[in-house]
């Protein structure tokens, strides 16, 4: 019972905390500019009135584009109710394990590039691609850092994943982690699509990829686009937190207060380090992308291979 | 150290201080509480007002503090900046953008030419004023008409 | 008499007596007969294969059917795990068959029809062989009657005659390799039943030349790269229920083939061969999953992803033996159960995926992706049928293939305490590989459904085709349900696999467990499937009334043109191709690939482009290296040798002569 609370609860902060730390990131990144910012409330006031506004079907499309929204976002929450974020018991934990929640995540993403193919124009095919090859480039990183994660442990299962290094902190500083750190991080900007992967506020549809694919989406469509590309976003920067800075979270009911604040705190610190870092790059050129997720697998690989050694 | 502080902070800042809000300009824009995504169309402009747009998304003016962005598909957008005298070639492209924006639309006539053709008027390859071709909502007229005006007008849309 | 003896003897009357029969019923009724016969053989060979697993044993001796040996037939749960996916590719298989012939594609001719059930009966008893002879002959029935099969539409397609001829070299290549290495294995052991090969004595030097004679042969069957080139001719060409029976059934029998020769024969032997096994098997996952990734065929797409899960089961099976040779018993047996369930899991995929494909291609004509589009309106029962395999073949939860892709990784991802160098570099380098073919078989099958069957028509065929009929319809629904099942349930499985691991590397296991999550026995990682897909379905149900509750009175959806940047209307043709999807895949993986593109490019004038042409050949690689030159030796010495024969009886005379005083000094000499 407890656990469902608790999922319920991480929920509900995802859900409503996740629009508020991309009004940060633009925040930061308005104030770095010299702009004042539209505050915080921003993206909660676009959600607002995406929701309200008319949804467009464009003619000739399948159920493939009405249904991809639903179920990005349904795969986001289901996403928010498994991985611990707020405490380590979750109603989900036991049903799916870090390679499930990788792979759900990877759903949202095929379901929005099949709708972006099933427009049929241009761009959805072109963003529907990228994103592909990003994703599949992404994927053996990921899966190399877990490796380099679980070998210790003895489980994929995040509960126990984040229970061990509670209660063995130095873990965090050995080389496997560390190495598995960075690298899950560059793996975090690909698949939320931000710089220098991507980005998220380019207005030419060349240098899209994420961006793409929703170009045919309006209204509440894109309302539940944009809602569960800022959960994306919190999610995997959580994830990344809950494994390798795992104090505050709760180990029961009573614990959720103060893990609420610690969680966004967390977070907040590694939205605005990305968002400050985002100011002063630019975007790579869509060929030499693979150039760095390479980089970051090497890294995945030496964090697996250390862990054997240097455990 | 908390001045030096501070003197860093604030270097670089150029935003210009926001003047009062103006009314709502538009009675379609209060359900948009806030938040106005905007689709530009060129119909034919010099680029003088194009110049104007650009700054006021720009740090001085900064018009996204008061919830207006442009965006890439009209399909996100909520109202369409039209800007110059629609042209032979581009009245039935921004007839098409229009239609493509979700209901209700609101479209915005920037600068004199998309006003009443300005110093364009009865060339042979302009169709005539934006009003000739999609129904206008808000007009901001001058030749380029002054950041300012502009993001009166959009402040105008957002309510904030 | 228990079930699996009715079982197969059923198999084997129905079978003898459709062939006959569809011999000489004409050509309507032909198709229904074959597959009446087909679908009893399957149904028989499924429940053998089932009971089996839950435990019955069976052996028999027959002397009198085959001179000198005999035929001997046994089976256990190993076997019995074979049997039962093959018959039931088969059953379903056999149902699409009746429909798809009489469509009027495919071919309702007396070999084609004649042979299915044939087959099918190779198919279900090979894993039965219970003797080195037996396997034989029944493994080279099989090739004999897969070619015919292969052949089918010989007449109305020239590459067809070229898939075949590949084909049959190889797979007689094959055969010579398993007969080279079967029969000295046999030699050595002074017997020819399976039972006398376990006890065998072989030296080291022996068994490693038995065992890569049998990875050589069961390899090729399997398309273990660089093995593989007849694959993706020979699967393709065949017709559709005919492809699903290559890719879902008869390429296991490979993996049989080496886990029975392997392990079982020769008792796991040398670490070293495991880890070739394993390293086979990735590069097969790889290279296969990449050429798929750049096919614009459909059918062979499916067929390279073939090559490509295979490769991830050889890489499971080499996983099991390395830690089997380690002592490992507990990772062992979950790297072994991995790669038995992706056996089960993608003989389930792909046949969903082969027979709603062929309902693709008998509605438009064509297998071309870049030719197709616009499917899921015209086909809507087709494309969800697709997105069901497809899911599957992405291995994206909660398709079914995550589940094994999942055991698999959980075999990996849990080194034994003090692992050896080696070990801590072959893990991760797997994992990595199996992510990388997991990853690439995303963006593969997202190409295949999105450009295939989503997006709009690209030619005249796709707009004016009609959904199959119901037979075709419901066949595939049924592999798809089957799907399903295997996603949601994966725990039923359970015993089984246990049964056919502990069977295998002789001690007795409980490697998977559980009912709603699946549990591994020692490892403390769990999953559940259908958890998982439930809160799905109530995740989407929340979101939709997210929506509700933010907007309090939504706006009404309203359909609109496509945006087309103010320009009118995109044509069809201005959507991305299959080709342009998978152009950034190809220059990321230039070098493996090793494309020919050429862009010839007609100026109008120093500025202005008239016209351009683009064209791209992604020729196998390993062809072209690799056989290439043995075949261009092959003719140079077949040229050679046609110079001794000029025709002059003299010349052929003395021939026979200083042949004979040769063979007669040798005899002298050698003693």
């Amino acid at each position: 019972m407890t656990a469902v609370i608790a999922s319920f609860a991480q929920v509900t902060m995802v859900v409503l905390g996740a629009p508020l730390l991309v009004g940060v990131m633009r925040q930061v990144r308005a104030r770095m500019e010299g702009r004042v910012g539209a505050g915080v409330w921003q993206p909660w006031r676009d959600l607002r009135k995406l929701f309200r506004r008319q949804p467009i079907t464009p003619v000739g499309t399948t159920w493939a584009f009405r249904t991809a929204p639903l179920v990005l976002v349904g795969t986001t929450l289901v996403v928010a109710a498994t991985i611990p974020l707020l405490t380590t018991t979750t109603a989900l934990d036991r049903a799916a394990d870090l390679f499930a929640v990788v792979g759900l995540l990877s759903v949202g993403t095929v379901v929005l590039a099949l709708a972006a193919l099933d427009t049929g124009t241009a761009f959805g095919g072109m963003g529907a691609s990228r994103e592909m090859t990003v994703l599949a480039l992404v994927e053996p990183t990921i899966l190399v850092a877990v490796f380099a994660l679980s070998a210790r442990v003895g489980s994929t299962n995040l509960g126990q994943l984040v229970d061990a290094t509670l209660h063995n902190p130095l873990q965090v500083m050995s080389p496997a982690s560390l190495l598995a750190a960075a690298a899950l991080l560059v793996v975090t900007i690909a698949e939320t699509g931000r710089l220098p992967v991507d980005n998220p506020s380019t207005h030419l549809e060349l240098t899209m990829l994420h961006e793409a694919m929703v170009l045919e989406y309006s209204g509440a469509d894109l309302g539940l686009i944009e809602l569960a590309a800022s959960m994306r976003l919190t999610l995997l920067l959580g994830l990344v937190a809950s494994l390798f800075t795992p104090w505050g979270i709760a180990t029961s009911l009573a614990g959720l207060p103060l893990a609420l604040l610690a969680f966004a705190a967390k977070v907040t610190v590694l939205a605005m380090v990305l968002a400050a870092a985002e100011v002063l790059l630019a975007k790579l050129r869509l060929f030499r992308v693979p150039e760095l997720l390479a980089g970051s697998l090497v890294l995945a690989l030496l964090a697996a291979t250390t862990s054997f050694f240097l455990a | 150290m908390i001045k030096l502080l501070n003197k860093i902070r604030r270097t670089g800042r150029v935003a210009e201080p926001a003047p009062p809000r103006p009314p709502l300009s538009c009675p379609k824009a209060e359900r948009l509480a806030g938040s106005v995504q905007l689709r530009h169309v060129d119909a034919g402009s010099c680029n003088g007002c194009e110049v104007e747009i650009g700054s006021v998304f720009g740090p001085v003016y900064d018009a996204e503090r008061y919830g207006a962005r442009l965006v890439a598909s009209p399909r996100h957008a909520d109202a369409v900046l039209v800007t110059g005298p629609v042209t032979r070639n581009l009245a039935e492209p921004l007839r098409r953008t229009v239609a493509a924006l979700p209901e209700p639309r609101i479209v915005v006539a920037v600068g004199d030419c998309a006003i009443n053709c300005g110093e364009f008027k009865d060339a042979y390859g302009v169709v005539g004023a934006v009003e000739d071709v999609v129904p206008v909502d808000v007009k901001v007229p001058g030749c380029p008409p002054t950041p300012e005006a502009i993001v009166t007008a959009l402040r105008g849309l957002t309510g904030r | 008499m228990n079930l699996i003896e009715w079982g197969l003897a059923g198999a084997t009357g129905v079978a003898v007596l459709g062939a006959l029969v569809a011999l000489l019923t004409p050509e309507r009724a032909r198709s229904v007969v074959a597959g009446i016969a087909v679908a009893g053989v399957g149904g028989a060979g499924l429940a053998a294969g089932v009971a089996a697993i839950a435990g019955e044993e069976f052996t028999a001796h027959l002397p009198e059917l085959l001179p000198l040996f005999g035929v001997t037939l046994t089976l256990d749960p190993l076997g019995g795990l074979f049997m039962a996916v093959a018959g039931a590719v088969c059953l379903v298989a056999a149902g699409y068959g009746v429909s798809y012939a009489g469509g009027g594609h495919g071919n309702r001719s007396r070999s084609t029809q004649a042979t299915l059930p044939l087959f099918t009966l190779t198919l279900v008893l090979v894993p039965a062989a219970g003797s080195v002879s037996t396997l034989l002959v029944l493994w080279e029935l099989m090739a004999l009657t897969s070619l015919v099969l292969v052949f089918t539409d010989h007449r109305a397609r020239p590459q067809v005659t070229s898939a075949g001829l590949w084909y049959a070299v190889m797979t007689h290549l094959g055969f010579v390799a398993i007969l080279a290495g079967l029969v000295v294995f046999a030699a050595a052991a002074g017997g020819d039943t399976f039972e006398t090969l376990r006890t065998a004595q072989l030296s080291p030097g022996l068994a490693t030349v038995v065992f890569a004679a049998a990875l050589i042969g069961f390899g090729s069957k399997a398309g273990l790269v660089p093995l593989h080139v007849w694959l993706p001719r020979a699967h393709p060409e065949a017709p559709s229920q005919v492809s699903a029976m290559l890719s879902a059934a008869m390429v296991n029998l490979g993996v049989y083939g080496v886990i029975r020769v392997g392990f079982d024969l020769l008792g796991a032997g040398q670490r070293g061969w495991w880890l070739v096994v394993l390293i086979l098997g990735a590069a097969s996952a790889l290279y296969g999953i990449l050429h798929a990734a750049m096919a614009s065929d459909l059918k062979r797409l499916l067929a390279y992803s073939t090559v490509e899960n295979m490769g991830l089961v050889f890489l499971a099976v080499g996983v099991a033996g390395w830690f089997h040779t380690l002592g490992e018993e507990r990772l062992a047996a979950l790297a072994l159960a991995a790669g038995l369930l992706h056996v089960v899991n993608h003989a389930g995929f792909k046949t969903v995926l082969f027979l709603a494909a062929g309902s693709a291609v008998r509605a438009t004509g064509s297998r071309d992706l870049d030719a197709l589009g616009g499917l899921s309106r015209r086909m809507p029962v087709t494309t969800a049928l697709f997105a069901v395999g497809a899911l599957g073949a992405m291995a994206l939860p909660p398709g079914n293939g995550f589940i094994s892709e999942w055991l698999l990784l959980q075999s990996l991802v849990h080194p034994p305490a003090g692992a050896g160098v080696t070990t801590a570099l072959v893990l991760p380098v797997a994992v990595a590989v199996v992510a990388l073919t997991a990853g690439l078989a995303v963006a593969t099958f997202v190409k295949a459904l999105g450009v295939g069957f989503f997006a709009r028509a690209r030619s005249r065929a796709p707009e004016q085709a009609v959904e199959s009929p119901p037979l075709l319809l419901a066949t595939t629904g049924v592999a798809a349900a089957a799907c399903v099942a295997l996603a949601v349930a994966p725990a039923a499985l359970g015993p089984a696999l246990s049964r056919a691991t502990g069977a295998t590397l002789g001690v007795p296991t409980d490697v998977v467990s559980g009912a709603l999550t699946v549990r591994l026995a020692g490892i403390a990682s769990t999953i559940s499937p259908l958890l998982i897909l439930a809160a799905l379905v109530a995740a989407v149900v929340v979101a939709a009334l997210l929506v509700q509750v933010v907007a309090r009175r939504p706006a009404r959806r309203r359909e609109a043109p496509l945006w087309d940047c103010g320009a009118g209307p995109p044509t069809p043709r201005m959507q991305y191709t299959a080709t342009s999807f998978a152009e950034p895949l190809q220059r990321v993986f230039d070098d493996v690939l090793a494309p020919e593109t050429a862009v010839d490019t007609h100026l109008a004038s120093p500025y202005l482009l008239a016209r351009m042409r683009y064209q791209r050949r992604l020729p196998d690689r390993i062809e072209h290296w690799l056989y290439r030159p043995v075949l261009a030796v092959t003719a140079a010495a077949g040229r050679a040798a046609r110079a001794l024969a000029n025709g002059s009886v003299h010349r052929y005379l003395a021939y026979g002569f200083f042949g004979t005083i040769g063979l007669l000094v040798a005899l002298v000499v050698i003693p």
